[in-house]
């Protein structure tokens, strides 16, 4: 396989993920082009790429310059082009349209494409097709997993959501049952493991094939990761559609953290210059407040402001000696400190300003009406006038998904002015956001049996073939129900307020949506680990419309030993929340787990919509 | 074990030979071998046999006969021989049979006499005929050289590579050489031939003329050579019974010898070994035997019967009708050991054992002996060595048990070459049984390795033989086991005799899960037997679809192989089938079969969007899908379409589609577009202004923006835009141009749906405190306190809230005010709030 050679990994928690091998993996890549090259990077990469190469270990593979891989014609004057892509038609017509040009040109250059993370037959056939097969030569970069924190793995892939639960396209199913191998060689056997959704199963089935194939090589050994957990998306899109309220998640809503890393601007820099700043648990500063409720932030902050100030007040009335003491060895922790608490007082202020500006509390109290399912119709114009006001396009959408999600679709009248409403504001091209929307299930109208489009009753009439019946299932995710309020009742979702909730000790997961909402996600994973399995869950399985699986053998009564910090490896398909993130993390300190997150990217209520989108191109 | 040095013979000082039988021939051959065309294999392989061969004897309508026989005999297959006259037969590394015929063609069959393929040695032989020919085996392969009837040599080194190289003319020759052999020298093949008394190379580009050295003038013709088996040495009889021997290259001469006997031999072959003592040749007459080397004295044996040499790495093999015998130098370890009177460590140690063993005190002498000169652990070693070389499970089993006994006196001894050297002979004695007939020395089983000699048990289909060994040796499952299974069901699937359920039932039963087993090389094997059924059945055992695919599209299943390809939720495996598919059938049958495999429909839309749009279209045409024609319509009229009446056209086509799909919202908004981007053309000829590809509200906005009201209030009515929107719209617009009159004017038209808060909230915005506590007053009193802490008079936000009695917007008040300015706003709420409570 093609990770045997990196075994080497140092054992440990996830942070040895961290280190070295992605980076190994992609300089071979370059180096199989000798020479100087330009390189073109598809925009989705650019982050991950700089995440594990820098630019020196770039130029030490002489690249020479970097471009974006864009719809424009290219300037290079280099003999040798390299195109660092995503294994799609779309990229393989823009390499075709350049080599291409050369010809009529009579320009000869060396083309290469490194794919990202495997190539497909079909762009090979693309090549072909326009007649550049011979022309260029093809490597894959085998980058499955980027660690972008301790607990915290993503494949970078935000593609997947639209890919498999809009177009129903299972291209990337593989590739995350292989990044799923890959850990189990480093860190399992994982022996237990749980998942609920349709695509969670192919995905186990499929890494479960890997797992028998390299059977024979994996000695039995204590596993660091045993259990594992994993969702789809579409088991619960309503917490990804809600505001995010927790710090992380808030500063990914306010400024998109992009691998691990957020560009501050001047606004919250107070300088001329916008900052890069990576986000982990490296960073002090961060690492305590990230999981807090927004609330609290400013306070802890400030707090922590008076502290520093007092360690830098020490200084008075230190002798030489103490004074050396302190600056060679605190001043520069404490003005690390200092820059990253002034960055992130900025943060806040600056998601103060925007959030108060949109009337931020009135938009937390029409979510919460949606979720608990009261006042629809004050929320319902609350909506129009959103829309009405061209307050943002993603949001109005987002808020109408929010309503059809938790009511299970909008009533007929609802459904149809809110979406002329939309139109009007935005353009007739949303028409093709709303059929996508409507295929995901996202935003669709009560009016059962009516809702089956021609493509799907074709498709329940030919139950009889078995892989038909397969896709039967898939349509029929694609339109399911979400039967929110049931699963909401059943779960316990919306924690019954006596008085205040308090938030700055809170007591469930709840807190991380301003104690109006327990997660649904990540309620299953807790109940699911607490039972050992479904049992009990029927009726909740039976709204999220089946698929769930557990370990099937009975699990053998393991070494208590390692029951001491159990680790859960939550894998989301399609994307999770900081949010989520935030509520496990929670759960985990109460009931003495550890979870790891594998995600297909990291998701948020605005990504969900921009994948929906067809805008003009 | 007085009489084990019986068969030995000294030749010279140095070197003992000896004979002895392997085996006794289990063919009844009729016929004498010089009747017969003969050709073994080396390294104990099999025998071929072509009887009746020589056209003039042959009877009318009796046709030759073609015998394989393994090394002890045991017929392996016949076949009658229905082609041309053969001039050679010969076999290949791989123990295929060679049959060289006259019209230069080579006919290519394996052991079972099964015929696999032919080539020919060039057109140019057609009309020369092969007059003879040399198989020969260098480091490329198997080689074929030919002569022809025009004395011309063609080779080519590597039959599974065909390259002909025809040599170039030998001057003046108008016969037949009286000899010539084939040399690898270098890595180069050339071909050295005798005519009389001279000697010629023949290179790719020359023929030159050569002396071997040391020879002398009187020696005579050539009249026979022979190349060692390593290429190294070569040795030439002359018509004068002279034998020189030296290096191939002709640059040193080893040894000559004289002998009583000028006919020319039948045969002669080098008899060496590794690290020989002693070079020797081995020169066969009809009922004579001659070991010559470099020494006066020379070692004859009488021949009862035809015999033929087949010369070995480590010796000769010499067959007859009734045996089959191998001559040899003995080797130094059993010459040590077995020496008459040898006071070797491992003769000693040989000997200490026996006493051993008859409880006689006189093993610890002997022990003590060979201790005392500190030559222990050499005997053991010697002992082990000279284990290897015995034939006889007896002696070996003496050998190890001396070697075994004086390793128990040492402390330091590695087990390795004494375990290694049982399971060896192990696995040879099993292997030399004359049932499998394969009589391999130790040397020419270390040459060949485990794992060619597994191939050759496979190649003769002894497989539960090989995995005897496999599983005796440990070796690795995957290159073991079931390598061997895997060729084992290769050549089940080839049984005609059994049904494919039968065959497919009993390969799975023996196959299971074994791990490296793959069941689609199987089936691909049935497939190219004519078995498609069987093939399909067996690559139901193969768990990878990855696998399946392939041979199933192979086999035109294509429709399975589409399945297969969904089953396993590959993405790529499914393209590939889909657009194999869309190549092999018609256009018709192939949307008809994506119909019924939605998986791979959905995918090839994909495929099409990005690739070709007019298929794309003819796919939801195909299907009825009316809606997904509107969408694709809709997508056209603003991605491709760059004209207005194009997209207007584009559009009008998805409102039929989207009617007919029933859609009637998608369908009105789409008349709506329609209708707009006709007003905004319109709109843009007038007002010479973009407002094409505008959203309504951005239309609206944009046009009262410009003070374009009237057009403004059309485009409302037209569209029928509800009156919040358009208010929320047309006072931001308004603000924006900072036409406050117009916005006042506006305000007093009718009552705002949207009530007047909005008004003062955009007044701030563009920092209009005066026109904002205007609309201020005019707020419903709920919001009033709102609207006054917006435009910053306090105290009557203050007023307010004490009218309402509302603490929440009391306190909001206060939150707005600061101790230095508003001290007195804040007592008086302050004061108020007391009054409540008090209540």
């Amino acid at each position: 396989m093609a990770f045997a050679g990196r075994r080497d990994a140092p054992d440990g928690r996830t942070s040895a993920c961290s280190s070295g091998w992605p980076e190994t993996s992609s300089s071979t890549c370059w180096s199989r082009l000798p020479g100087k090259k330009d390189l073109f990077i598809e925009a989705d990469l650019m982050s991950p790429l700089d995440r594990i190469a820098n630019v020196s270990i770039l130029k030490q593979h002489e690249v020479d310059k970097l471009y974006k891989v864009e719809n424009k014609p290219i300037v290079s004057t280099s003999d040798q082009l390299c195109f660092l892509v995503r294994p799609r038609i779309t990229n393989m017509k823009y390499v075709a349209d350049i080599v291409n040009a050369d010809k009529a040109t009579g320009r000869s250059r060396k083309y290469k494409i490194i794919f990202s993370p495997q190539k497909f037959y079909t762009c090979e056939l693309v090549l072909e097709e326009e007649g550049i097969y011979g022309d260029v030569t093809c490597d894959e970069w085998a980058f499955y997993l980027l660690p972008l924190d301790d607990d915290l793995l993503s494949m970078e892939l935000p593609e997947f959501f639209r890919d498999y639960f809009l177009e129903g396209d299972q291209r990337w199913i593989s590739t995350v049952a292989r990044a799923l191998q890959l850990l189990n060689s480093l860190f399992g056997p994982f022996t237990h493991t749980y998942g609920i959704g349709r695509c969670a199963k192919m995905v186990y089935e499929v890494w479960r094939e890997l797992v028998e194939e390299s059977e024979g090589d994996s000695q039995a050994r204590r596993p660091e990761i045993s259990h594992v957990f994993l969702m789809d998306r579409d088991v619960d899109y309503v917490t990804a559609l809600c505001s995010q309220v927790v710090y992380e998640g808030l500063v990914d809503d306010t400024f998109r953290i992009k691998c691990g890393s957020v560009d501050f601007g001047p606004d919250v820099t107070s300088s001329d210059r916008s900052f890069k700043v990576l986000l982990n648990a490296q960073d002090k500063v961060f690492s305590e407040i990230r999981n807090e409720h927004f609330s609290n932030v400013f306070g802890f902050l400030s707090q922590k402001a008076r502290n520093l100030q007092t360690q830098y007040d020490r200084r008075r009335g230190m002798d030489i000696k103490q004074m050396k003491n302190f600056v060679s060895q605190e001043l520069k922790g404490l003005k690390q400190e200092h820059r990253l608490l002034s960055l992130h007082i900025g943060a806040c202020e600056s998601i103060m300003k925007k959030k108060t500006k949109q009337d931020f509390q009135e938009l937390l109290k029409t979510e919460h009406s949606l979720l608990e399912g009261f006042d629809i119709r004050e929320s319902t114009s609350y909506i129009e006038e959103h829309i009405d006001r061209q307050v943002s396009p993603s949001e109005s959408l987002r808020l109408m998904c929010l309503l059809s999600v938790t009511e299970n679709g909008l009533i007929p009248k609802d459904y149809r002015s809110l979406k002329t409403q939309y139109l009007q504001s935005y353009g007739p091209e949303h028409l093709l956001t709303f059929h996508n929307l409507k295929r995901i299930g996202l935003l669709t109208e009560q009016a059962p049996g009516e809702t089956l489009t021609a493509v799907e009753s074709k498709v329940s009439k030919l139950v009889t073939d078995r892989a038909a019946g397969k896709l039967t299932d898939a349509f029929n995710s694609l339109a399911r129900k979400s039967n929110f309020r049931g699963l909401s009742k059943k779960l316990g979702l919306i924690p019954r307020v006596d008085g205040e909730y308090n938030l700055k000790v809170p007591r469930d997961m709840a807190y991380v949506f301003s104690g109006a909402y327990v997660p649904l996600s990540c309620k299953i994973i807790e109940q699911v680990l607490e039972r050992k399995g479904w049992l009990g869950l029927e009726e909740v399985v039976r709204l999220l419309n089946g698929n769930e699986f557990a370990p099937t053998e009975p699990v053998t009564e393991e070494n208590p030993a390692w029951e001491v910090q159990r680790v859960i490896l939550a894998v989301f398909l399609g994307g999770c929340t900081f949010s989520e993130i935030s509520a496990l993390r929670f759960l985990g300190k109460e009931k003495g787990y550890k979870f790891i997150f594998l995600t297909t990217a990291i998701a948020s209520s605005a990504r969900l919509m921009d994948a929906m989108l067809e805008a003009k191109v | 074990m007085a009489c084990y040095t019986a068969n030995w013979d000294p030749l010279g000082e140095e070197a003992f030979y000896r004979k002895f039988e392997l085996y006794s021939m289990a063919w009844n051959l009729k016929e004498d071998l010089r009747d017969c065309l003969v050709a073994a294999a080396p390294y104990g392989g099999p025998i071929a046999l072509l009887k009746n061969n020589l056209r003039k004897e042959k009877s009318p309508g009796s046709r030759p006969l073609l015998e394989i026989y393994s090394a002890s005999g045991v017929p392996l297959a016949s076949v009658l021989w229905k082609s041309g006259q053969v001039v050679q037969l010969g076999w290949t590394a791989s123990e295929d049979l060679l049959c060289i015929q006259e019209d230069g063609t080579v006919l290519i069959y394996n052991l079972f006499c099964e015929f696999k393929r032919h080539f020919s040695m060039g057109n140019e032989v057609l009309q020369n005929h092969v007059r003879e020919a040399k198989v020969f085996h260098t480091e490329y392969g198997t080689g074929v050289a030919i002569l022809t009837g025009a004395h011309r040599f063609s080779l080519t080194t590597n039959i599974d590579n065909l390259k002909l190289r025809r040599m170039p003319e030998v001057p003046g020759l108008q016969k037949l050489p009286s000899c010539w052999a084939v040399l690898s020298q270098d890595r180069v093949t050339i071909i050295l031939l005798a005519v009389g008394q001279d000697l010629y190379l023949l290179d790719n580009t020359s023929c030159s003329v050569v002396t071997p050295p040391g020879i002398s003038p009187h020696a005579g013709a050539y009249v026979q050579m022979a190349v060692s088996f390593n290429y190294c040495h070569l040795a030439l009889f002359t018509d004068t019974g002279s034998i020189w021997m030296g290096t191939s290259s002709l640059k040193e001469k080893l040894g000559e010898f004289s002998c009583d006997f000028r006919a020319p031999p039948r045969q002669m072959v080098w008899c060496t070994r590794p690290r020989s003592k002693q070079r020797a040749v081995v020169v066969a007459w009809d009922r004579r035997l001659l070991v010559a080397g470099n020494s006066k004295e020379c070692i004859q044996f009488v021949l009862d019967e035809d015999s033929y040499l087949v010369p070995e790495l480590d010796g000769v093999r010499i067959f007859s009708r009734t045996t089959h015998e191998f001559l040899h130098e003995i080797p130094e370890a059993s010459e040590e050991i077995f020496k008459i009177a040898s006071m070797a460590p491992g003769a000693l140690l040989l000997e200490a054992q026996r006493e051993y063993e008859k409880e006689s005190q006189k093993a610890d002498e002997y022990l003590r002996e060979i201790k005392d000169q500190n030559l222990l652990s050499e005997a053991a070693r010697q002992c082990i060595e000279a284990a290897g070389y015995e034939h006889e499970p007896e002696t070996q089993k003496s050998l190890l048990r001396a070697a075994s006994f004086g390793k128990c006196f040492l402390d330091k001894f590695s087990p390795e070459s004494f375990v290694r050297t049982c399971r060896d002979l192990r696995v040879l004695n099993a292997i030399r049984d004359y049932q499998i007939g394969i009589p391999l020395t130790f040397a020419q089983y270390k040459q060949l390795t485990i794992e060619v000699l597994l191939d050759r048990l496979v190649l003769r289909r002894l497989y539960p033989l090989a995995i005897k060994i496999c599983e005796y040796l440990r070796l690795s499952e995957f290159q073991g086991v079931s390598r061997i299974l895997a060729h084992w069901a290769c050549y089940k699937v080839q049984q005609k005799d059994k049904s494919d359920e039968e065959v497919a039932h009993a390969v799975n039963q023996k196959l299971g899960d074994t791990p490296g087993i793959s069941y689609s090389e199987i089936a691909a094997r049935a497939y190219d037997c004519g078995r498609t059924e069987l093939a399909i059945k067996l690559l139901e055992y193969e768990p990878r679809s990855g696998e399946q695919v392939p041979l199933l599209l192979k086999m035109k299943k294509s429709q399975l192989a589409l399945n297969k390809a969904i089953e396993s939720g590959d993405t790529d495996l499914v393209y590939t089938v889909v657009l194999h598919l869309k190549n092999e059938l018609n256009r018709g049958t192939f949307f008809m079969t994506l119909q019924k495999q939605p998986v791979a429909l959905s995918l090839y839309r994909q495929f099409c969007k990005h690739q070709e749009l007019e298929t794309l279209k003819d796919l939801y045409n195909q299907d009825d899908d009316h809606q997904e024609l509107g969408n694709f319509h809709v997508h056209s009229s603003y991605s491709s379409e760059k004209r207005i009446e194009g997209r207007v056209a584009a559009l009008q086509n998805a409102v039929d589609e989207y009617y007919k799909a029933k859609n009637e919202f998608a369908a009105k908004a789409t008349e709506d577009q329609i209708k707009l981007l006709r007003m905004q053309r319109r709109l843009q000829d007038d007002l010479d202004k973009p407002y094409v590809d505008y959203s309504l509200h951005d239309t609206v906005y944009g046009l009262i923006l410009d003070g374009n009201h009237k057009r403004a209030e059309q485009l409302y009515r037209e569209f029928r835009i509800p009156d919040k929107r358009f208010w929320w719209l047309k006072i931001g617009a308004l603000a924006e141009r900072e036409d406050w009159e117009e916005m006042e004017k506006f305000s007093k038209s009718k009552k705002s749906p949207i009530g007047y808060l909005p008004f003062v909230e955009i007044c701030m915005k563009h920092h209009n405190r005066h026109e904002a506590k205007k609309y201020a007053a005019r707020v419903t009193p709920e919001q009033r306190v709102k609207a006054h802490i917006l435009v910053g008079e306090l105290d009557q936000a203050a007023d307010a809230a004490i009218e309402h009695k509302n603490e929440n917007e009391m306190n909001l008040v206060l939150s707005k005010c600061t101790a230095a300015t508003d001290s007195s706003v804040g007592e008086k709420i302050n004061r108020a709030k007391a009054q409540i409570l008090k209540k």
